[in-house]
């Protein structure tokens, strides 16, 4: 009797366990078989390289949006990892241990807040400053770069504070043992051993940034064209997405989905590149 | 720049210095502005009307939405808490060796993790709104969420079951319990509060989802009558009041109340972790 | 070699040398590591221990305490109940009767009496030791395997603990894996001596204390090596 109970258990977390594995496969799966015939229908050139999006007219080239990701990515990342690995450097070494626990609060709420609440702030302050500093309407790539930036913060302190943690105390002594000071201990011998940490956080914040939807949607404009300054108006992947199910139908609501695919098709990619940051660092 | 702790050291020093005492004090300013922001301008418009039974167009009323993420929240949990669970059960206890089958399941644990919420949102609409006739209910938005807090609650779960002491196994299994006497009663009581931060922080993810929710839960701001009812947890509410922009000291408002859930929920996360690393101590 | 009833055999021997590796393999703890594959067997009343027995029951007939102390993260009582709850027993005034029989036996009880539903993690390291007999007895097995149960305490709490083993012999079978030849020479019975993983030699205590037969044995006993 214990012994059937103990084996059908074994099965029962086994199955537990590949839960995980059946929601990839289904999520895949239904992405795929709803995205990929639009792609098919609309030519997988007329969907990636079109640079017009009209649904009325049955145009549905997501260039614009692919650029727009791109571009909103680069400038989150562009403003917000220096400023990340550095905080993460001060928590890790240069933090009065008093201070220690409220800034990890901090960090920890930062990852917390909703979405939608960066979303507003971004809406209510950051618009109207640009607006004020530069005089152009607010809504764009600036406000949109800004906002990711220091949304994707907390995750590029945290991971790099880990990764720096990591690292073997004797490094770090056997500088300060060699007469380094702190600061040139941890910036030249410490923070290049956590190398491939402190990428693997830059990776998963490009993740959250280019996945990033209820935050973009609300500051940077959502004009479905190829932008031409930091100021201009642009639309992505994702709010391309959550501005229009609303109301689509037929090949335009598949047109959206596909537009879902080229966006997991990405983070797939980033995934991929994470992992393997991920487990060149714990080989080290 | 005479200062004690800078007494002695070269110019790059100090300037490395500086520059990450800098960056932390962007990352705080940053927030605090934020936060400080949104309480000043949301603090003096929060009244009776915003927390009044009904909602109405008129009252913008936050108390459905709230009880709707608490609803939403419980049943993402019951489905997600025993999976997560379970599975880290499975990988800590059962297959210790990484096999195969074990790295498979880590992966796509990981590739979980890093999928955005709109493409949750999306396979759920797919999925759960439509293939399965579920419609915008609570039911498609908590199946929805539970996949997408799957892998937070499998990793803090692996992580705390992992950090109870070897000797702790071997000496029940040399009591001659079983295995899953071993692991009921002495394995998970030892890793449950580790267990309880992520399910903290999986409810934090909840509470400030919704990009995911909007196609598979909906927007109706009225309280469910069953599963299958259509809602609109706090976040989606808050979304509609930012967009519509009708109400915009209503969304301050809405926006201090979520606020101060999440800043609670993180609080809570934090002083449990703070716990176990206390109470290892012991051993 | 062939262990007899009621009696304390002392293994000892250089580190590595396989003692607990042995004392791991009669209640089959090392069922546990991966790739361990034995050969040889091992006997319980004549009947082989891999084969004939429920590896559950074995370890019901065969306690074990640790070399380290490791008590449950829950209190005092709910430690030594967990093996009898563990083998069936519910009934509570029996449950509350094995408490009080156990920890007497493991002389503890008048030290935790008014605390049994406190934390035995707040025990000191030789009450928790004697707390981890106590919970090895309360299931009343034949045989006691103690694994260095003192290698980890300080010398009076090592006394305490020798003294519990010595009035424990009256009911159990006792095999002690120990580092300390003194303590060996002080409590057993009969003592056996491991080199490299073989079994050198295997007499009474005073015996091999004495007159040891083997110049290994002679030279380790000295304290030639270690």
């Amino acid at each position: 009797m214990a012994k059937v109970r103990e084996s059908v258990m074994r099965i029962v977390f086994l199955l537990t366990a590949l839960m995980s594995v059946l929601c990839v496969l289904f999520v895949c799966f239904f992405l795929f078989t709803n995205g990929l015939p639009a792609i098919a229908k609309i030519g997988p050139l007329d969907f990636l390289g079109g640079i017009k999006w009209k649904p009325e007219s049955n145009e549905f080239g997501i260039f614009p949006m692919i650029l727009g990701s791109l571009y909103v990515t680069c400038g989150a990342i562009i403003l917000g990892v220096p400023i990340g690995i550095l905080t993460a450097v001060f928590i890790a070494f240069f933090c009065p241990t008093r201070i220690k626990s409220a800034v990890e609060f901090v960090t920890s709420l930062m990852a917390g807040i909703p979405s939608i609440i960066y979303g507003f702030f971004g809406l209510t302050v950051l618009v109207p400053l640009i607006n004020d500093v530069f005089g152009v309407r607010g809504k764009g790539i600036l406000a949109a770069s800004v906002l990711l930036a220091i949304m994707i913060l907390p995750t590029i302190i945290s991971i790099s504070q880990q990764a720096l943690e990591a690292v073997q105390r004797s490094y770090f002594e056997g500088a300060i043992a060699l007469g380094a000071s702190k600061e040139r201990s941890v910036f030249f011998v410490v923070l290049p051993a956590a190398k491939s940490g402190v990428l693997a956080s830059i990776v998963l914040g490009i993740g959250r940034a280019i996945g990033e939807t209820m935050a973009v949607v609300m500051v940077a404009g959502n004009q479905a064209v190829i932008p031409e300054s930091v100021f201009d108006g642009v639309r992505t992947m994702t709010t391309n997405i959550v501005l229009e199910m609303g109301y689509a139908a037929d090949l335009h609501r598949e047109a959206l989905i596909a537009t879902g695919v080229v966006l997991f098709v990405f983070i797939l990619l980033i995934n991929m590149l994470f992992s393997i940051l991920r487990s060149k660092e714990r080989v080290q | 720049m005479n200062n004690k702790a800078t007494q002695g050291k070269d110019l790059l020093s100090v300037i490395l210095r500086g520059i990450t005492v800098a960056a932390a004090v962007i990352t705080g300013v940053t927030v605090a502005i934020i936060v400080g922001y949104i309480l000043i301008k949301g603090i003096p418009s929060i009244d009776s009307s915003l927390f009044a039974l009904n909602y109405t167009s008129d009252n913008q009323s936050l108390t459905t939405s709230f009880i709707n993420t608490v609803l939403m929240t419980a049943l993402a949990l019951v489905i997600a808490v025993p999976l997560g669970v379970g599975a880290a059960i499975y990988l800590t206890e059962y297959t210790r060796n990484s096999g195969k089958l074990v790295t498979l399941i880590r992966y796509a644990a990981e590739t979980l993790a890093g999928i955005p919420s709109i493409v949750y949102g999306l396979f759920g609409m797919l999925f759960f709104v439509v293939s399965l006739r579920m419609g915008f209910s609570l039911l498609a938005g908590s199946l929805t969420i539970a996949i997408m807090v799957l892998p937070t609650i499998m990793r803090t779960s692996e992580e705390a079951l992992l950090s109870v002491p070897m000797q702790y196994r071997e000496g029940a299994f040399a009591l001659g319990a079983g295995k899953l006497r071993t692991v009921f009663r002495v394995i998970l009581p030892a890793a449950s509060s580790g267990i309880l931060s992520g399910m903290i922080l999986a409810i934090g993810r909840i509470v400030g989802e919704s990009a995911a929710l909007i196609f598979t839960a909906g927007t109706v701001a009225e309280f469910p009558t069953s599963v299958f009812s259509s809602t609109r947890t706090l976040s989606v509410h808050m979304y509609s009041l930012a967009s519509e922009g009708l109400h915009i000291d209503k969304a301050y408002a809405t926006a201090v109340v979520l606020l101060a859930l999440v800043a609670i929920i993180n609080a809570a996360a934090l002083l449990v972790m703070r716990r176990i690393t206390k109470g290892r101590q012991h051993l | 070699m062939q262990i007899d009833h009621l009696e304390i055999t002392a293994l000892i021997g250089p580190s590595g040398c396989g003692k607990s590796t042995l004392l791991k393999t009669i209640n089959r703890m090392n069922d546990l590591i991966d790739g361990f594959h034995i050969k040889g067997k091992v006997e319980l009343d004549g009947k082989n221990i891999y084969e004939s027995f429920d590896v559950n029951q074995l370890r019901k007939r065969v306690g074990m305490v640790f070399q380290k102390p490791n008590p449950f993260p829950m209190s005092i009582y709910d430690n030594i109940v967990f093996g009898p709850k563990t083998h069936g027993v519910k009934a509570k005034d029996e449950l509350d009767e094995i408490v009080e029989k156990s920890l007497k036996r493991a002389a503890l009880f008048d030290r935790v009496k008014d605390k049994l539903h406190k934390p035995a993690l707040a025990l000191s390291g030789g009450e928790q030791q004697r707390l981890c007999i106590a919970r090895a007895i309360a299931i009343n097995p034949e045989v006691l395997l103690l694994d260095e149960p003192t290698s980890a305490l300080d010398p009076i709490a090592t006394e305490k603990i020798e003294e519990t083993v010595l009035e424990l012999k009256k009911r159990y079978t006792i095999i002690i894996v120990t580092h300390n030849m003194q303590q060996a020479k002080r409590i057993s019975d009969k003592t056996a001596f491991f080199l490299l993983g073989k079994l050198t030699e295997f007499a009474p205590t005073e015996q091999i204390f004495n007159q040891p037969v083997d110049k290994a044995t002679r030279a380790y006993i000295k304290g030639k090596f270690g």
